[in-house]
């Protein structure tokens, strides 16, 4: 299972790639190997406002659908347009292509609570 | 509970879900890919779970035709029904498979859910000259499906498949019979339980490739073919989920016969209806709220992502008047509506 060590994670399977006061959230390579095929994904309104641990996205495989909760609080200022109209590219590409929402980050400190690569490593027996 | 083919399910690799108390693969490829084979060109599915009675006696036709909706006495040796369990009310409580194996034996395949009730339920009716067998736990069973299944056969059973649907082959204590919940071609095949792990290797070396309960779902939901404890329900008649040519209403007496012979003299009130999305939606999930008219009328009994037509399909009972092809309907997700379709079933046609 590939765990990036440029990103930090969430107990609840996201991952977020943090540059300045920027986020990038997607879910993890082995979220997506849990979900299997993804054929549904919508990312938050550009403008949201999310708290940490609050819904922010809702994929859906074939069998069943999962919520996306945002690792950090702050405001959605970018959507990926492109997973909602192949939402496969969470399935295919989870770090990368397949990112969902960007957010600006209003409490930066949050992010010391989430997981790092060898942390989530553990939790996922990678 | 598991079948003779958990392990072989693990080496396939597949994802074991819990179902009516079985454990059971949900998947082994993916949904997706083993929905694309059973369509393009062959599946294998574990239905092993499926419950076997064996019917028996001189009594035996007219004691199934006493309890069951379809007419046993009219069927062929070497042939096989659907037909349906009925309660008092015309509720449905399971839907089977006759297959009649001489003039005196049949043999009876139930939903595995609903084994030691249907059983206990056959049993407390039970009439002389009749003798009744649960031999669930003896069989595996298999369903081979798609349109190479036919190829699949004759390297299994040295001779051709039949064309002709419901035809059963009997060899020693093997059935199978030209049946299937996919609406593919194809077969199912009943085997002592000691045989299933070599016949499921053999399917495998044939060509057939496994399919989990999630592609067997999409593919049954795709042909409109109801599943007990969904679609079917002790509430709902089989003449409300259209299924009345499996119903024999001039069969003497039945049981729930006089409740159908009611419901269709009174005008049957809410029909069972396929339903097509007509925008881009989220995938459609049973128990979803559908409106019409600005009023929430009934919900969803199943629904899916239609791998086939890439659309989501479902299936509801809507009021007779809201149940014809075209009826516009809006289904709820998450709170927000999408617009839907009442379409002719199924929803699935094959391309000639």
């Amino acid at each position: 299972m590939n765990v990036p060590e440029n990103l930090r994670y969430a107990e609840s399977h996201e991952w977020i790639l943090v540059e300045g006061d920027t986020g990038t959230v997607g879910i993890t390579d082995h979220a997506q190997a849990e979900l299997t095929d993804i054929v549904f994904a919508e990312p938050p309104p550009v403008g949201k406002k999310l708290v940490a641990g609050e819904v922010a996205a809702v994929v859906e495989s074939v069998k069943a659908a999962s919520d996306i909760y945002s690792p950090v609080s702050g405001e959605v200022i970018g959507r990926n347009e492109a997973v909602e109209a192949d939402p496969a590219l969470l399935n295919t590409d989870p770090f990368g292509t397949g990112w969902i929402y960007k957010i600006r980050l209003s409490n930066p400190g949050e992010v010391e609570a989430l997981k790092d690569p060898a942390a989530y490593r553990a939790q996922i027996g990678a | 509970m598991r079948t003779p083919l958990f392990d072989a399910h693990l080496a396939a690799g597949g994802r074991i879900v819990d179902f009516a108390g079985w454990e059971m693969p949900v998947q082994y490829s993916g949904i997706l890919d083993e929905h694309r084979a059973v369509r393009e060109s062959a599946g294998v599915f574990d239905v092993s779970h499926m419950g076997e009675f064996f019917v028996g006696g001189p009594g035996a036709a007219a004691w199934l035709d006493s309890l069951l909706t379809n007419n046993a006495a009219a069927l062929a040796i070497g042939a096989a029904q659907y037909s349906l369990m009925l309660n008092e009310r015309g509720g449905v409580i399971d839907d089977l498979i006759v297959y009649r194996l001489g003039a005196d034996h049949f043999l009876l395949v139930v939903n595995a859910s609903m084994i030691e009730e249907d059983a206990a339920w056959l049993c407390a009716r039970m009439a002389g000259g009749v003798e009744f067998e649960n031999a669930s736990a003896e069989f595996g069973a298999l369903a081979v499906q798609g349109p190479a299944a036919g190829r699949i056969f004759e390297k299994l059973f040295g001779r051709e498949m039949p064309a002709e649907r419901n035809r059963v082959l009997q060899l020693g204590e093997n059935f199978v019979v030209t049946t299937g919940y996919t609406g593919e071609a194809g077969f199912e095949w009943i085997m002592p339980a000691g045989e299933a792990a070599s016949a499921w290797r053999r399917c495998l070396d044939a060509g057939a490739k496994p399919c989990g309960l999630g592609a067997r779902d999409t593919l049954r939901l795709e042909m409109c073919y109801p599943l007990n404890g969904s679609d079917l329900s002790p509430d709902r008649t089989p003449l409300e989920a259209g299924l009345g040519v499996f119903v024999d209403l001039g069969k003497p007496d039945f049981v729930g016969k006089a409740a159908l012979v009611a419901q269709k003299a009174a005008g049957v009130p809410t029909r069972l209806c396929a339903l097509r999305v007509t925008e881009k939606a989220p995938p459609i999930r049973p128990h979803y709220p559908v409106w019409i008219g600005g009023n929430p009328v009934t919900e969803t009994t199943s629904g899916a992502l239609s791998p086939s037509l890439g659309d989501g399909i479902a299936l509801a009972y809507l009021p007779a008047e809201f149940s014809k092809p075209g009826q516009e309907v809006e289904i709820e997700v998450r709170g927000r509506r999408f617009r839907a379709c009442v379409r002719k079933k199924p929803l699935y046609q094959k391309q000639t």
